[in-house]
């Protein structure tokens, strides 16, 4: 055997290394008026006047082709936008999804009318996409959703229940995968819709979550009626293009640099201390995030390249978590300080990551299923 | 995807390793024995001189292709010391200084001093030093830095073994006559640094066997009835390894590339530490996948796991370079903090 991942170290062009200057620029203005806790937050946060200036910097579609509105630019050249925003704790939340996701989902598997229609709002920084594909009873295990969707002459009707979706409240459209027929092969039968949340029939209730945030969402359809041509790709075909979607949700930077502002601000805090313990403890982490990132970059790399990165995705998504949930358990044990919305900056950004942590190993698959994954790349399973 | 000096050279050491680095021929090294066939192969298709320039009749390979064998060297355990000697290449090319003929050559450790033409000091835990000809050494003055190529036979040898049974010796030099003499703009601790990479590379080719190794094991185990992979909790604990052992080999991978743009505090220090904080994790796992035949002297997983074991703590532990990159880290501040992750310059 040998190993199965492909992980080879892709450099930055002077392109991309410009672009990274461009966008270092336009963040200290646009960041000015961000407070910390939304800075803390990086992509769970959102402010759909900052996506609106990242469309009109044209930094939403970077890499997707110019003959869908995109910049035709490279991966790459996405990744630095992406890292640098990150990294600033640009509220990025408005438009992420459907950057990272919609729009590809759409280009690929879309038509002329949806590409026509959805793409321009996108890339504008003000059509924002949501995610369907959890439910009550289907969580990791997504072949068990049971959402309907019955064609009826020129439209399929839907009822069930979407949940824990982000953003939904602040979204136009969800891309949701319905099942249309039921199949001996549990995989079989799905099918994925733009669904216009405005509809009738649509019911968004907000879930708050455990730091009392409005941040996903239920989603119930009673007898919605989605127009037939809102289906998009195959009928039938959900599941392969479910899967290619995940692909891209789970091979970004965003993946392991949730907690990155506590290791910056820890090292802001031994600058002024004489303490090995400290000073050892964040070096440590900074080799997990240079190599953490070299791992990442490497990703976007093979995208470039048209490789299917979805095993190395679920290795850096699965080291990136651990890392990402550990900063805050370390910057406790360094600082020993309480996490306080009304402390210092830093115990406010404490406050924010602690309770968020726990989410950075379930979103976009926990952190059994990603080990799952990689089990069977290993001849496992 | 390999270049085709890269492709050549990863063949070639597979294929000499997968022949000659027998579980005997490590135990017989363990004993004291150097494995004279192995090491002529490996000197007969010029792997020692792989950063050696052509025009000194190298072959002008990168430190990516150095890498490649570096890590080889853990993935067989190969009871050899190819890292010191390629290391050696570039130390003497740089200062134009021929390897001599059949040499062995390994790397002193230690602070020297040249008198009249004569090298005095002491070289501690000496790779190899038992059966190496000639040993290369860094001496720094205040404003210049030498290579100094000597005869190991000259100085008096204790010889002693780390973990893995490999000779690590104290080699005493006084007076000792100069083969070779060079100035070189070397920092005084290039040596150590290469010697940190060097022991990176090797440390993730050996994370790369445990894990082939631990997979094929659980593969073949049979247990209630069926082989102990079909288990989640193996699945998942070989899931942990193959991720750790997937980032050690990107973090030696970097620290070979940023060679090229000289030689980077940054990708060094992160990869010795990235690949200490995996031995830990996977050695542990390796080991609970293996059960009890792992832990015998008879089955070889221990030929990997004792030279982890060792490896990580020479050339500076994990966490010497984990204070190392913090100090400078803390030093320049947190404005320039993720400037020096993207520049890969600390
Ligand atoms: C903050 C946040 C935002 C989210 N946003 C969205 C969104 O926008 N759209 C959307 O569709 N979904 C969203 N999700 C849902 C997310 O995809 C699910 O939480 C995830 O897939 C896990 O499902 P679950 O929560 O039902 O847990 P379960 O699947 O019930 O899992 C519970 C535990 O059991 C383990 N487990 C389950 N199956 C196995 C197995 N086969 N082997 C071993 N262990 C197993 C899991 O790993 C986990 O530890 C979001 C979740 C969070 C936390």
């Amino acid at each position: 055997m040998n190993t199965p991942f492909n992980f080879h170290l892709t450099k930055f062009s002077n392109e991309a290394e410009i672009l990274r200057s461009e966008v270092r620029e336009f963040l200290i203005d646009a960041l000015k008026d961000i407070p910390k806790e939304t800075r803390a937050e990086t992509w769970y946060g959102a402010d759909e006047n900052f996506s609106k200036k990242v469309g009109e910097k044209g930094w939403i579609g970077l890499n997707w082709p110019k003959e869908f509105g995109g910049a035709g630019r490279t991966s790459m050249e996405r990744y630095v936008i992406l890292e640098e925003m990150l990294t600033a704790g640009a509220p990025v939340g408005a438009h992420w999804i459907s950057d990272r996701q919609s729009g590809p989902l759409i280009i690929r598997y879309g038509t002329e009318k949806h590409q026509k229609e959805l793409l321009p709002g996108i890339l504008k920084g003000e059509s924002y996409f949501c995610i369907g594909m959890s439910e009550p009873d289907s969580g990791s295990d997504l072949a068990a959703l049971r959402t309907k969707a019955e064609k009826k002459d020129n439209v399929y009707i839907v009822n069930g229940t979407k949940l824990w979706t982000s953003g939904a409240h602040r979204c136009q459209y969800m891309i949701a995968c319905f099942r249309t027929s039921q199949e001996e092969d549990r995989h079989g039968g799905l099918s994925q819709f733009i669904v216009d949340l405005s509809l009738p029939g649509v019911t968004i209730r907000p879930i708050i979550d455990l730091a009392g945030r409005h941040h996903f969402n239920e989603v119930i359809f009673e007898d919605t009626e989605v127009p037939a041509d809102m289906l998009i790709g195959t009928e039938g075909n959900g599941w392969n293009q479910v899967t290619a979607e995940l692909a891209l949700e789970r091979s970004g930077p965003e993946r392991y640099l949730s907690s990155y502002i506590l290791l910056q601000e820890l090292v802001n805090e031994f600058s002024s201390r004489n303490d090995d313990e400290g000073v050892t403890e964040i070096g440590r982490q900074m080799a997990h995030l240079t190599t953490l990132r070299q791992m990442s970059v490497s990703v976007a790399g093979m995208l470039d390249e048209g490789a299917n990165p979805a095993l190395e995705a679920s290795v850096v998504k699965d080291l990136g978590a651990v890392f990402e949930q550990d900063l805050p358990n370390i910057a406790h044990r360094l600082m020993g300080l309480e996490p306080d919305a009304n402390g210092s900056d830093f115990q406010r950004y404490l406050a924010i990551l602690t309770q968020i942590s726990p989410s950075f190993s379930l979103r976009g698959g926990t952190r059994e299923i990603l080990r799952g994954i990689i089990a069977r790349g290993l001849g496992l399973r | 995807m390999l270049n085709e000096t890269s492709q050549l050279l990863s063949d070639s050491v597979e294929r000499i390793f997968s022949d000659h680095v027998t579980k005997e021929c490590i135990i017989n090294s363990e004993k004291g024995e150097w494995p004279k066939d192995l090491w002529d192969e490996i000197v007969n298709n010029g792997l020692n001189l792989v950063l050696v320039p052509e025009e000194l009749g190298g072959v002008g390979g990168s430190w990516f292709d150095a890498g490649i064998l570096f890590k080889a060297i853990g993935k067989y355990q190969a009871p050899i010391p190819l890292a010191e000697n390629i290391t050696a290449g570039h130390l003497l090319s740089m200062g134009s200084i021929q390897l001599p003929e059949n040499s062995i050559v390994t790397i002193l450790n230690g602070d020297f001093s040249i008198k009249d033409n004569k090298f005095s000091g002491i070289s501690k835990r000496t790779p190899y030093g038992s059966s190496a000809t000639h040993g290369v050494a860094l001496i720094t003055n205040k404003n210049s830095s030498k290579i100094i190529l000597i005869p190991i036979p000259k100085g008096s040898i204790s010889n002693d073994k780390n973990l893995a049974l490999e000779s690590r010796s104290t080699i005493d030099f006084h007076d000792v006559e100069i083969i070779g003499s060079s100035e070189v703009e070397f920092s005084s601790d290039y040596i150590f640094k290469i010697g940190a990479l060097m022991r990176s590379c090797q440390i993730a080719g050996g994370l790369e066997f445990l894990l082939e190794q631990s997979v094929q094991y659980a593969n073949d185990r049979i247990q209630f009835g069926r082989p102990i992979a079909k288990f989640q909790a193996i699945q998942q604990e070989l899931a942990v390894l193959a991720t750790h052992a997937a980032a050690s080999g990107v973090a030696a991978d970097y620290a070979c590339l940023s060679m090229e743009d000289g030689c980077e505090d940054l990708a060094i220090a992160s990869a010795k530490s990235r690949v200490d904080d995996a031995v830990s994790i996977c050695a542990s796992i390796a080991h609970q996948v293996h059960g009890a035949i792992g832990f015998t002297y008879e089955h070889g997983l221990h030929f990997a796991t004792r030279r982890l074991w060792s490896w990580r703590a020479e050339y500076g532990a994990g966490s010497y370079w984990a204070k190392f990159l913090g100090e400078k880290a803390v030093a320049s501040g947190a404005k320039k903090f993720w400037p020096s992750i993207t520049n890969g310059k600390i």
